[in-house]
């Protein structure tokens, strides 16, 4: 059932836009990496080795202890789903692009509000993942860590007294774990001083991507960043870190926020009120030019100037605008020009209800 | 033809793009392609992690396992993975790849991470020795602590807490 709700809606429980300092940070997610003791990793295992992978996760979830605690999990081969229904997982970041490759020796887990999904055989044989709204990256860990613990009652994991959970990529290995925010930096972007604080990032031992994980683009303002060290470090080490990097960052952007609000004013009340205005009325929008102008709105509604529409619609409207979600809605296939025509007829009528 | 998407421009640039069944012909300008391209299409840099480790694992390899002698190149004893096919694709083939490349991957850990010791979760179950290691861990820092405050009671119980955790550690060795 929860599936079937999950490929209908475009709607996500991290797009709430709750959370503490939802202004800046989009969402918190943390993943750790799994897998079973005495199996060769995904990739050197053929289609009745992968099967019987996905048979012993589909048994944890049946014998888990806390079914209340840990909310309904359902799971789902990836061949059981349309690929437009595949394409929507990842649109709304419930899964990585990679599990769609080979798909037909893979399954994904889901809660029921999506907070909890796990991958099985992408990279690894389990990615547990948590992705909450705001910055909550503590309570994410707790979940992954009570999910991960019920679990493991059921699978022997391939875990070394001294190496920690094996992985398939020695990059996870340690704690596997890859705790990451997305944060809406705009202010830092006009203001020139992005490029400063990535490479500050960098420096400490974080990575930065963009929207869609490794190897996509910055789109939209928006930045991943995550820790690069698994190993050596506990999971509450490696979240602390993160959290006072991302704090540094916060900071940083509120300052830029401001100088923007208190110097050059105008400026940016134009470029809000023309994003508003374009996207109110415009007749074709590529997804490019939609999400550049949902950061400008975005970063209107964060400095008060405009509060017609909720963070929660721009975040929704992210996903709505991808190509997998327009041609579901349509029904049909769609060209590029199409989908462009589309994409503005569903923003303009989402704004259409919406007091300016 | 017109660019689709400028509609004003003749296309010159073509693209195809094969999504799982699906597959779409675009034909744009160059104005519009050069403006398309960060979204639409993968130009993505290839310097990933995984690129990178691969180029670490060649200098780990002395230079590369492409160059190495088919019956020189040593497997993995569980999996059948050879030290070569992890070079090219950076991905190790069980967990038993771990000790049996120890030699070499440790010094790549220690690049990658700056360190060889897991310090953070074990698992409940499958931990054995390892979580018994890390309660005493804990307790050693929490004797510290008491001795500092000069709680000298709570420091005796630990302290006596810790030799038998001890001692159990090394009889569960020797067996």
């Amino acid at each position: 059932m929860s599936f079937k709700n999950t490929l209908n809606s475009a709607h996500s429980k991290w797009m709430d836009a709750e959370g503490p300092e939802a202004d800046i940070v989009l969402s918190s997610r943390v993943r750790v990496a799994r897998n079973l003791a005495g199996i060769p990793f995904p990739h050197l295992l053929d289609a009745q080795k992968s099967e019987d992978v996905i048979h012993a996760v589909r048994l944890a979830l049946v014998n888990k202890e806390e079914p209340e605690l840990l909310g309904g999990l359902e799971i789902s081969g990836l061949g059981e789903l349309s690929p437009l229904d595949r394409q929507l997982l990842v649109d709304k970041h419930l899964i990585s692009p990679d599990l769609l490759k080979n798909f037909q020796s893979k399954a994904v887990v889901l809660r029921e509000d999506e907070v909890v999904s796990i991958m099985v055989n992408e990279e690894d044989h389990l990615r547990i993942q948590c992705l909450l709204p705001g910055l909550q990256l503590k309570e994410a860990w707790d979940i992954i860590n009570r999910v991960d613990d019920d679990l493991e009652k059921t699978l022997d994991y391939a875990f070394s007294e001294k190496l920690g959970y094996l992985t398939s990529c020695p990059t996870n290995v340690g704690t596997g774990m890859r705790a990451s925010v997305m944060l809406h930096l705009p202010g830092l972007k006009i203001t020139k001083h992005l490029g400063g604080v990535l490479g500050t990032i960098v420096k400490l031992g974080m990575t930065v991507r963009g929207l869609y994980g490794e190897g996509t683009e910055a789109v939209g303002d928006l930045f991943q960043v995550s820790n690069q060290i698994t190993l050596g470090q506990s999971e509450e080490e490696i979240i602390n870190n993160l959290e006072s990097i991302t704090r540094q960052i916060l900071t940083q952007e509120h300052a830029a926020r401001n100088a923007l609000y208190n110097d050059r004013r105008e400026v940016i009340e134009d470029r809000i009120y023309r994003a508003y205005g374009a996207l109110r009325y415009a007749r074709v929008l590529t997804s490019e030019e939609a999400m550049r102008l949902f950061s400008d709105l975005r970063l209107g509604l964060e400095l008060k100037m405009i509060s017609a529409v909720p963070a929660r619609v721009l975040n929704e409207l992210m996903v709505k605008i991808r190509p997998a979600f327009l041609i579901k809605s349509a029904g049909r296939e769609l060209s590029g020009y199409q989908r462009d025509v589309l994409r503005a007829d569903l923003v303009r009528k989402e704004f259409e209800g919406l007091p300016c | 033809m017109l660019c689709e998407r400028c509609g004003q421009r003749q296309a010159t640039v073509h693209f195809t793009e094969i999504t799982n069944e699906s597959k779409q012909e675009t034909h744009l300008c160059e104005v519009c392609a050069g403006e398309i391209k960060p979204q639409g299409f993968v130009f993505a840099p290839q310097l990933s992690l995984q690129n990178f480790l691969v180029s670490l694992l060649n200098q780990e390899l002395g230079g590369g396992g492409y160059g190495i002698p088919a019956d020189t190149v040593r497997k993995c004893e569980s999996c059948g993975v050879a030290e070569g096919q992890f070079v090219k694709q950076g991905l190790l083939g069980c967990g038993s790849c771990y000790p049996n490349f120890e030699e070499k991957i440790l010094p790549l850990l220690r690049r990658v991470h700056g360190s060889t010791r897991h310090t953070g979760k074990v698992p409940e179950r499958t931990g054995g020795r390892a979580r018994l290691v890390k309660e005493l861990d804990k307790m050693r820092d929490q004797l510290k602590e008491a001795v500092s405050r000069e709680e000298f009671e709570r420091a005796a119980v630990l302290r006596d807490n810790i030799r038998q955790l001890e001692k159990s550690l090394e009889e569960g060795a020797e067996s």
